[in-house]
């Protein structure tokens, strides 16, 4: 019997995405404690990185084995899932016995064991005894409901925090391939609903599972054995329950599944209109948004719907087959205390023996639904936990050894699994040494982001390889590639935290020295400085909004903090204005001299400067050269040029 | 150096003017939330009325359970009396009582679940159908996400208030009802064994308090868990560009440690409470074992009574349970109605007159008539803004980042309305007229394209629902983007990612163009949708525009010389002030802003306004 508990969590389920700082720098990272009793569990999960649940069959289909992976994880509770079962069991049985002394307790008051005057003393002693008895076995109950509920729901949270951490973690290695793939409102009710989904059948499931099993099991031994007739009526209902519960399960675990995507599709609608809102407003689509919010509401109220017939049908439907059971026990019982087999005692201890049994009776529906959701939410964590993310690390990966930095493509090929075709990339092969610059042009969709995340291992290529200083960056671990190559985007991820924390995202230790350095070379430093709280001024979705130009040179200072050896501008500048843009360049000299650069852009005015030019198109390298070279050369660059440059030019001296 | 543009100026911090915090406790009852949730439950007063006879009739045949065993007992198996005939009336007299229970039962569980259902989605309607109307800057400085938790979170936990509180009453009704039976059957042994309900109460007051901190830190680790989890999952991106794997994994192990803490103790104040109801269930049943034990020994109470007397026990303290969490979930339901009430309540600022008309017939002209405009009290954004557009005439707006050229547009389609002044389309002031149709005279392309979730098809189509497919193609090859959409897998049909992040962001905007297209209204808005198309694209889009403005209004936000020298008119803002008007030559030649922009640049005027670059532009200028 939870009191309160349930409750509560039922609405933390609710609890939704408050955004909230991440990005702690160090001085406020809390340390991790253990929860003393279970630290042989929490060494498996909270030792690093890689926390681990056990690893499962990849192709399963049912839900069963999600559930059987979840009963694993609880097994590796050695200390509280013994506990937590020994006590259920106890509880059980202490309930049992209640009945006995009650029923024992009425045949005394109605004196037929005293018999006699002189018994009476004896009749009121036993009255006494029964009523200590009754309470004792009271308190002791409750105890041990306490200690198996408590048991229980620690594993729960426990495994919980696992959960939390290892899907935390795999997100966080999944490689891009994946999150193009998936919907961020996805990834977050799986980590919110699916966890708690689990979360709560470790704790009534598995429990009350085991509660219903004792109390049958024992029950029918002890009252069977008394009266086999009247035994036989009180648990009559049971079959019936178990029948109803498994049909049930498996409508309601259908039906949450269909209303789970239905939920997913109306959060979407929702997120992407409120997203949208200025899209919505500028094209006067009220009117037809409203019309897809309602078919969508409508779609999910119809499921909910249906879930709420076929539940409570189910739940009044068995305890209606309770109070028959009882009925009839009342009826038998009645006759056979008329004809004297049996005294108004042990009638009442039947009576109420089916008493102790409606409780655990009337939860089950609660139970089934309970597996039904877990077996659903943990399909759909362990899909993601099972997941091999797309770029591995090699187990004898070695540590980058930069001596000249020299960045190389050999025919490198590669397309994405998602739209192939379009951003493919065939044949390119290039060098760009230390100190050298390499600018990237072509028309959008010719594969030059594409270029820019295969440098970092965001995907891996399909043909050919990628070499740093002679090292296939296959082979090298990931942190030290990543650690060497700076690649800014165009697109920039503010965190909701400072701005001094956003510039110093990849070096939390950074003294501010430095970060007013980076973002001075990146020709942000006035602005923040100008801001109310300068370096202290809160960004992202709950602070100050950056232009597009400032959040692109945000971005180039966050790459400047980690001192790359090779430095990638994914068209970083495109919203930053021309002049902005080569004071940046500027600044950016001293760090540059001793490092590779690719700049991709299709503003020539970034990237005519660069050592060497390649003029990308389909995924290939068309024309390559210096920027004379190619403006000699009267092909596409050359065109690109007359359009950009020639024009403005001739605008300007007209 | 304070950067005057419009986003410092509604920094906003904290929201302090936005949507208030999550406080998660309060009070437990709000006359004014309670009488504004009424207005939705009103519709439905004839299913719950069904609800609460059922809920009574329910709770009713419970109590009646008991009092036939004690017949039962009494009347049909006790010495002398016994009775086959009366222990058969009896029993069919239960079978009765458990019939009448189990349709009660079936009416209320589904007639409550079914209409709180109902409400929920009535609430969130409403909210959601307000938020489409409410002012543009209350949906800027508000975070979609916090506006989804109300739309959810707060929403649900009214749906869960409006179930317990109906459940709520056949509690009391419960309550009542077994301690009148039991003081009727005996008022002594009655009282008696009721002693312990006072010491569960005092239990339970005591105790509220503590339970209730630790469950609202609960809570609120959780939702500290929660998002962190949503900002790295959004950022997963710059996470894995800047390795900060182990580090975010750390600081999220310090959340998710506190919330395992958190809910633990809260687990432990919850349980608490199960040997304090089984210990007090104990003494009662003891109570009545002894005292009521030795009536029956005396023949002055019937043993059929102790019976009932045992049975009631086990019920009533599930009632007095359920009643005191109530108050907990009366609390939540009270701040979730505050916070949706606050969204219902935010002004909707631009609403269409009761006679307002439409533009059916006008023309694409667009004129500004003195138009002063700002988003915060004191400071206006735009000063004495004049200008007039004729009918097919292709202006540019040009000026540093802050100087009014979006409010200038959002104006045009009354996002906002002005301080002072007029704005007329097509000769009717925007404010006569209906939001409807002047979003059909004004078709707009925003800075940053935003795609929905769906197909291309769906996309450009929009709300244009009666545009076939030819009419999309139409669209697609003007703005020169049929041949990317062709190489998709599903051509059409493809299924774009969340906000189209499969395609490229230059792909995203011909879209959005091919969408403003499909609107086919005649002023077209272009807001900074140039800045990141490469040059080749900007050209065929160029083109594009040229042949779609045919006949059309254009207004341009440009950035790109080659937008600007196409334009038949350019008007260069400056501190929300038009200080130059003119064609390309006119205003080369007029050595003003435009001549400095100009020559300072090679194709681009994005961002000149900000820090340096705006000092040094003046600078160079003066």
């Amino acid at each position: 019997m939870p009191v309160g508990s349930s409750k509560f969590a039922a609405n933390d389920v609710l609890d939704l995405i408050k955004t909230d700082p991440v990005c702690i720098r160090a001085k406020s990272v809390t340390t991790a404690q253990s929860v003393k009793s279970d630290a042989s569990e929490k060494a498996k999960a909270g030792s690093g990185l890689h926390a681990t649940v056990p690893a499962g069959d990849r192709t399963y289909e049912g839900g069963g084995r999600a559930l059987w992976r979840i009963w694993l994880m609880a097994l590796g509770y050695r200390v509280r899932l013994p506990i937590a079962v020994m006590a259920v069991i106890v509880a059980a049985i202490l309930q049992l016995f209640i009945p006995l002394f009650l029923g024992s307790a009425v045949d005394n008051a109605m004196g037929l064991l005293g018999g006699s005057e002189a018994g009476l003393g004896a009749v009121k002693d036993a009255l006494l005894l029964a009523a200590l008895l009754v309470l004792g076995t009271s308190i002791l109950r409750g105890l041990f409901t306490l200690l198996f509920n408590y048991q229980a729901e620690a594993m729960g949270q426990s495994i919980a925090y696992q959960l939390r951490l290892a899907y935390f973690d795999k997100l966080q290695r999944l490689s891009f391939s994946y999150h193009d793939q998936v919907h961020s409102g996805d990834l977050m009710t799986r980590g919110m609903l699916d966890i708690e989904g689990v979360r709560r059948f470790i704790e009534h499931g598995i429990i009350r599972v085991i509660q219903l099993a004792v109390l049958i099991g024992v029950g029918a031994w002890l009252y069977m054995g008394s009266d086999p007739l009247l035994g036989f009526l009180c648990l009559s209902f049971v079959p019936f329950a178990v029948w109803r519960a498994g049909v049930f399960r498996l409508r309601l675990r259908a039906l949450w599944k269909v209303l789970q995507e239905r939920l997913s599709v109306l959060t979407r609608v929702m997120e992407e209109n409120l997203g949208g809102i200025r899209v919505v407003r500028a094209f006067s689509g009220q009117d037809f948004e409203m019309k897809k919010f309602d078919e969508r509401s409508e779609a999910t109220l119809e499921i909910a719907m249906q879930r709420v017939s076929v539940r409570y049908s189910n739940t009044s439907v068995m305890t209606y087959s309770y109070f028959l059971a009882m009925g009839l026990v009342l009826w038998v019982g009645g006759l056979r205390v008329i004809d004297g087999l049996i005294t108004v005692g042990e009638l009442t201890q039947f009576l109420a023996f089916m008493t102790v049994l409606q409780m655990p009776i009337r939860q089950t529906g609660m139970v089934i639904n309970g597996i039904a959701r877990a077996s659903v939410s943990g399909l759909r964590l362990f899909e993601i936990l099972d997941m091999d993310p797309a770029v591995m690390e090699k187990p004898d990966a070695a540590e980058l050894q930069l001596s000249n930095g020299a960045l190389e493509f050999h025919d490198v090929g590669f397309s994405y699994s998602g739209f192939p075709g379009e951003h493919t990339v065939s044949n390119l092969s290039f060098k760009v040494a230390k100190g050298e610059t390499l600018g990237i042009v072509g028309p959008p969709g010719s594969g030059k982001s594409t270029i820019a995340h295969l440098i970092p291992r965001f995907y891996d290529v399909t043909e050919g390889s990628i070499s740093i200083d002679g090292q296939d960056i296959r082979d090298i671990t990931l942190d030290s590639l990543r650690t060497h190559v700076g690649l800014v985007q165009q697109d920039t991820f503010l965190f909701t935290t400072e701005i001094s924390n956003n510039v110093a995202y990849g070096e939390p230790w950074a003294d501010s020295a430095r970060i007013v350095r980076a973002t001075d070379s990146a020709q942000l430093h006035d602005y923040i400085a100008g801001l109310p709280e300068d370096y202290e001024t809160m960004v992202g979705e709950r602070g100050v909004s950056l232009s597009g130009g400032q959040r692109q040179r945000l971005s180039i200072a966050r790459s400047v903090m980690l001192t790359p050896s090779i430095m990638v501008f994914d068209d970083s500048t495109a919203a930053v204005d021309a002049a902005t843009e080569m004071r940046i360049r500027e600044a950016l000299k001293d760090l540059t001299h001793n490092r590779a650069t690719i700049i991709i852009s299709h503003r020539l005015a970034s990237l005519m400067h660069a050592d060497q030019i390649i003029f990308l198109d389909d995924g290939a390298i068309v024309e390559r050269g210096s920027h004379e070279e190619l403006l000699a050369l009267g092909g596409r660059y050359r065109a690109l040029y007359d359009l950009q440059i020639g024009a403005a030019r001739e605008g300007a001296h007209a | 150096m304070l950067n005057p543009s419009r986003e410092t100026a509604r920094v906003a911090r904290g929201g302090a003017s936005g949507l208030r915090g999550e406080e998660l406790f309060g009070t437990a009852f709000d006359g004014k939330v309670m009488g504004r949730f009424l207005y939705f439950v009103r519709p439905y007063r004839q299913v719950l009325t069904i609800a609460v006879l059922a809920v009574l009739a329910f709770t009713l045949t419970q109590i009646a359970v008991p009092l036939v065993i004690r017949m039962i007992i009494d009347d049909a198996l006790i010495g002398d009396a016994a009775n086959r005939d009366i222990l058969q009336m009896a029993a069919i007299g239960f079978f009765g009582v458990v019939t009448v229970n189990y349709v009660a039962n079936y009416i209320q569980l589904v007639t409550v679940a079914k209409t709180a259902e109902r409400i929920l989605i009535d609430i969130r309607r409403a909210m959601y159908a307000h938020l489409q109307h409410v002012s543009l800057s209350f949906m800027d400085k508000t975070e979609v996400g916090r506006l989804m938790s109300r739309l959810q979170g707060d929403v649900g936990s009214l749906q869960e208030f409006l179930e317990t509180s109906i459940f709520a009453i056949g509690d009391i009704v419960l309550l009542i009802g077994i301690v009148t039976v039991m003081v009727i059957l005996d008022w002594q042994l009655g009282l008696l064994t009721l002693s312990v309900v006072p010491i569960l109460l005092v239990i339970r007051v005591v105790w509220l308090p503590i339970a209730k901190r630790a469950f609202m830190r609960a809570r609120e680790t959780s939702s500290m868990v929660n998002g962190a989890l949503a900002e790295n999952i959004n950022g997963v991106r710059t996470v894995q560009e800047m390795t900060r794997q182990q580090i975010n994994y750390d600081a999220f192990e310090g959340k998710v440690m506190d919330n395992l803490l958190a809910h633990l103790r809260a687990s432990r104040l919850a349980q608490i409470m199960v040997p304090t109801v089984d210990t007090l269930t104990g003494g009662a049943m003891a109570i009545v074992i002894i005292i009521g034990g030795n009536l029956v020994l005396d023949r002055s109470l019937d043993v059929g009574v102790m019976v009932a007397f045992l049975f009631y026990i086990q019920r009533f303290f599930d009632p007095i349970r359920s009643l005191t969490m109530q108050y907990s979930v009366m609390q939540r339901a009270m701040a979730s109605g505050q916070r949706i009430f606050e969204v219902l309540d935010v002004k909707v600022e631009v609403e269409d007159k009761p006679d307002a008309a439409t533009l059916d017939d006008a023309d694409g002209s667009v004129e500004f008539k003195d138009v002063t405009f700002g988003y915060v009290k004191g400071q206006a954004v735009l000063k004495n803004i004049n200008f007039r557009i004729e009918q097919g005439e292709t202006i540019a707006l040009v000026g540093p980042t802050g100087s009014g050229k979006t409010s200038t547009t959002a104006l045009l389609h009354r996002f906002y309305d002005v301080w002072q002044g007029q704005i007329m389309v097509g000769g009717k002031d925007v404010r006569d007229v209906t939001q409807e149709s002047l979003g059909q005279h004004v078709a707009m392309v925003l800075q940053e394209p935003f795609l929905f979730t769906g197909t291309v098809f769906e996309n450009i189509r929009y709300r244009s629902t009666e545009a076939g497919m030819d009419k999309i193609v139409a669209a697609a090859k003007a703005v020169g983007a049929h041949d990317f959409i062709m190489a998709l897998p599903d051509g059409y049909d493809a299924i774009l990612g969340q906000r189209g992040g499969n395609l490229s962001i230059g792909q995203r905007q011909l879209i959005s163009f091919a969408r403003a297209i499909v609107a086919d209204a005649k002023i077209l808005v272009l807001d900074e949708a140039t800045a990141n198309v490469d040059s080749f694209t900007e050209r065929d889009i160029q083109q594009a525009l040229a042949r779609t403005l045919k006949g059309r209004t254009g207004i341009v936000i440009a950035h790109r010389l080659a937008t600007v020298r196409h334009a038949d008119r350019i008007i260069v803002l400056q501190d929300g002030a038009i200080t130059e008007t003119g064609t390309h030559e006119e205003l080369l030649d007029l050595g003003g802003l435009y001549h400095r922009l100009h020559a300072m640049n090679y194709a681009s005027f994005d961002d000149v306004g900000e820090g340096k670059a705006a000092a040094e532009t003046v600078a160079l200028g003066e």
